[in-house]
């Protein structure tokens, strides 16, 4: 049975196609999500069937799930991103107890049951701080991209960073700029304190000592994840494609259906 | 639903009945708190009025004198005054308002400036030997200053009918609350709230009274017959925290359009309202009586209280009675008493109740309507998996 999950994030459309039978990925597409969401939903189908080198007739089912959701819930059925993030994370590391997705647009840290089943979870949407909004703005700000951000944060000393908003954090790192301060320490330090704030949303929920799944944009930042096992005291391990775990989890779900 | 549709047409005359009650030589008498007791307003021939501010339109105003970050309801009350929009404010010849949270009373000190207040120093402590007496005190200073405002007797006859209205409109208004406990709900969260608000404006109870009982009876033969929106599996959901009013009710109408039963309100106008009864016959004299209303006002459980056990256990008590399957613990932004004891609640729910939990911390915008319901479709999925 081949499924397919779909996730229209408010800047990326991701979506996976998944052979349930061998659970093997056929596909693993993403396109920016423009401001018409109805269009990203038919453009990242098309896309990820062909790419999966099927036609649309071979899916079974369908899950959407993400920000753009509504465009698609007369045709198919809608789970919250939450729900989805942890069946992904749970399908990846099935010895999982929690899930940290830092995206774009807002953070999650989501409590796993047994099979995947969400059992509590908290949310960051309204402080541009704790998402990786935030490290996008730095790292332009220094004149890298994500990757050299992560690699310039790696050799520095992290300088704290004290700002709570990301409004004035950015006036913040301009100023330590200024000074002379090594543009490799403010990097450590920014990702220093996104981890913190995210490990702050995560202590409310009492997170259990297992495994901590780490997703989104950052994943892929080794100073983030490993400032977050030393703030949550427990192995944080990145998820393999770490922007695809709510659009993984979404075509879980649609092999269940 | 018939008698529904009846109790909000009588209720469409609230101020005009205000307006011609007043011709008639009454005198209103706005409030802005549970803990202010209308009984003693009535027995001085008064109209008790709710003030709350539930509406986000008069904010901005009240924002050129009160700081951005205070929370909502305080914000709107406020400028309801500064703008003259709220019919019920105009109407008010005296405003009763109590100490609760420092926000609220710091805000009446630059009310009082404007308009007539008696403001009472509630204790926020609930020991009967500690705050109650503190609490009588201040119920027989409130009946000596409406006597004198008004300049009338509050006789004890007049406070024993005074009481004896209330606790049968409190009767009628549970009545009416209770029929929510069929499964499924007779009636939608977004009706229930309407009902419930629109009854904190009756100026003329008694009749008001009879059209809640009328209405209650409508919906428990509904019940009776599983006439409903919903169905045996729709998610029931108890409401508790702050209170909530039409203008302010976003989160109930999102629950209501992502499939979700509101059953119950553990909210100042729902089931915090009805909850105690005074008796009125056992207290000797007047005395004694002002002391029975002060006992049953102090045990409103709020969270200005410190300690506020109370809240446990109705919560305890209503997720049983209401058969609830998750609680939504709703708090305004900048309100620190509510917001401080999420965590509290949160824990009790989950560990005690064994219910999925979850808090909302908004304010009366429109703004963050998206992101709200994200977390409320999660949460009603984790509710429908432990279903
Ligand atoms: S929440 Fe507390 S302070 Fe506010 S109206 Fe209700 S009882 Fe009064
Ligand atoms: S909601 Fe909280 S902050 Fe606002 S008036 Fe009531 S107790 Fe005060």
């Amino acid at each position: 049975m081949i499924v397919m999950g779909i996730d229209i994030g408010s800047v990326a459309a991701k979506a996976v196609v998944l052979d349930a039978s061998g659970n093997t990925v056929l596909s693993r597409v993403m396109i920016p999500t423009g401001w018409d969401h109805r269009r990203a939903l038919t453009d990242i189908t098309d896309l990820a069937t062909s790419t999966a080198g099927i036609s649309s007739g071979d899916i079974h089912t369908r899950v959407l799930t993400g920000y753009g959701r509504v465009a698609g819930k007369d045709d198919m059925p809608v789970v919250s991103e939450i729900a989805c993030h942890a069946k992904g994370a749970h399908f990846l590391f099935p010895e999982a107890g929690s899930v940290i997705d830092i995206g774009g647009q807002d953070s999650k840290a989501i409590c796993l049951g047994p099979d995947g089943a969400v059992t509590d979870f908290a949310m960051n949407d309204k402080c541009a701080a704790g998402t990786g909004r935030f490290v996008s703005m730095v790292a332009t700000l220094l004149g890298h991209n994500l990757d050299a951000f992560a690699k310039l944060a790696e050799k520095g000393n992290p300088l704290p960073i004290n700002s709570m908003c990301a409004v004035f954090a950015e006036s913040e790192i301009v100023g330590l700029l200024a000074k002379g301060h090594d543009p490799a320490d403010i990097a450590a330090g920014v990702c220093h304190s996104i981890a913190s704030r995210t490990a702050g949303l995560a202590s409310r929920l009492g997170f259990k000592a297992q495994l901590c799944v780490f997703s989104g944009g950052l994943a892929g930042n080794p100073v983030i994840s490993t400032s977050l096992e030393t703030h949550l005291s427990k192995p944080v391990i990145p998820a393999p494609f770490p922007q695809f775990v709510g659009a993984l989890g979404a075509a879980i779900l649609a092999s269940q259906q | 639903m018939e008698s529904i549709d009846k109790l909000n047409a009588f209720f469409e005359y609230n101020p005009v009945r205000v307006q011609d009650a007043k011709k008639a030589g009454k005198k209103v008498v706005g409030t802005y708190c549970l803990y202010s007791p209308y009984e003693i307003a009535i027995a001085a021939g008064g109209i008790p009025v709710s003030l709350c501010g539930t509406r986000n339109d008069s904010i901005p105003a009240a924002e050129s004198e009160l700081p951005r970050t205070l929370c909502p309801l305080i914000k709107s009350s406020y400028g309801f005054l500064l703008n003259d929009s709220c019919p019920y404010l105009a109407a008010s010849d005296i405003i009763i308002a109590d100490t609760t949270c420092d926000g609220k009373k710091k805000m009446f000190e630059l009310m009082a400036q404007k308009v007539g207040m008696i403001i009472l120093q509630l204790p926020h402590n609930q020991n009967p030997e500690v705050g109650l007496p503190y609490w009588t005190n201040q119920f027989e200073i409130l009946a000596d200053r409406l006597e004198e405002e008004f300049d009338t007797v509050i006789s004890e006859e007049k406070l024993r009918d005074a009481i004896t209205l209330m606790n049968d409109e409190r009767v009628a208004l549970k009545r009416l609350m209770d029929t929510t406990m069929y499964i499924p709900s007779p009636l939608k969260g977004t009706q229930l709230l309407e009902v419930v608000f629109k009854s904190g404006f009756l100026p003329d109870k008694k009749t008001g009274i009879s059209l809640l009982h009328e209405a209650a009876e409508e919906l428990e033969n509904l019940g009776k017959q599983g006439v409903s929106p919903y169905s045996q599996d729709t998610p029931r959901i108890l409401l508790t925290g702050v209170p909530v009013g039409l203008g302010c009710h976003k989160v109930i109408t999102l629950l209501e359009e992502c499939g979700a039963s509101l059953v119950c309100l553990d909210t100042c106008g729902g089931y915090k309202k009805t909850a105690l009864m005074v008796d009125p016959g056992s207290p000797p004299d007047k005395k004694a009586l002002l002391a029975a209303l002060a006992e049953r006002y102090l045990s409103i459980p709020c969270s200005v209280m410190s300690p506020n056990p109370n809240r446990y256990s109705t919560l305890a008590r209503l997720v049983k009675e209401f058969s609830a399957d998750g609680v939504l613990d709703l708090t305004w932004q900048g309100c620190h008493t509510y917001n401080v004891e999420a965590f509290s609640i949160k824990k009790y729910v989950q560990d005690q109740l064994s219910l999925p939990y979850l808090q909302l911390e908004t304010d009366y915008s429109e703004g963050d309507t998206e992101q709200l319901r994200v977390r409320i479709e999660a949460f009603l999925e984790i509710v429908k998996a432990g279903k």
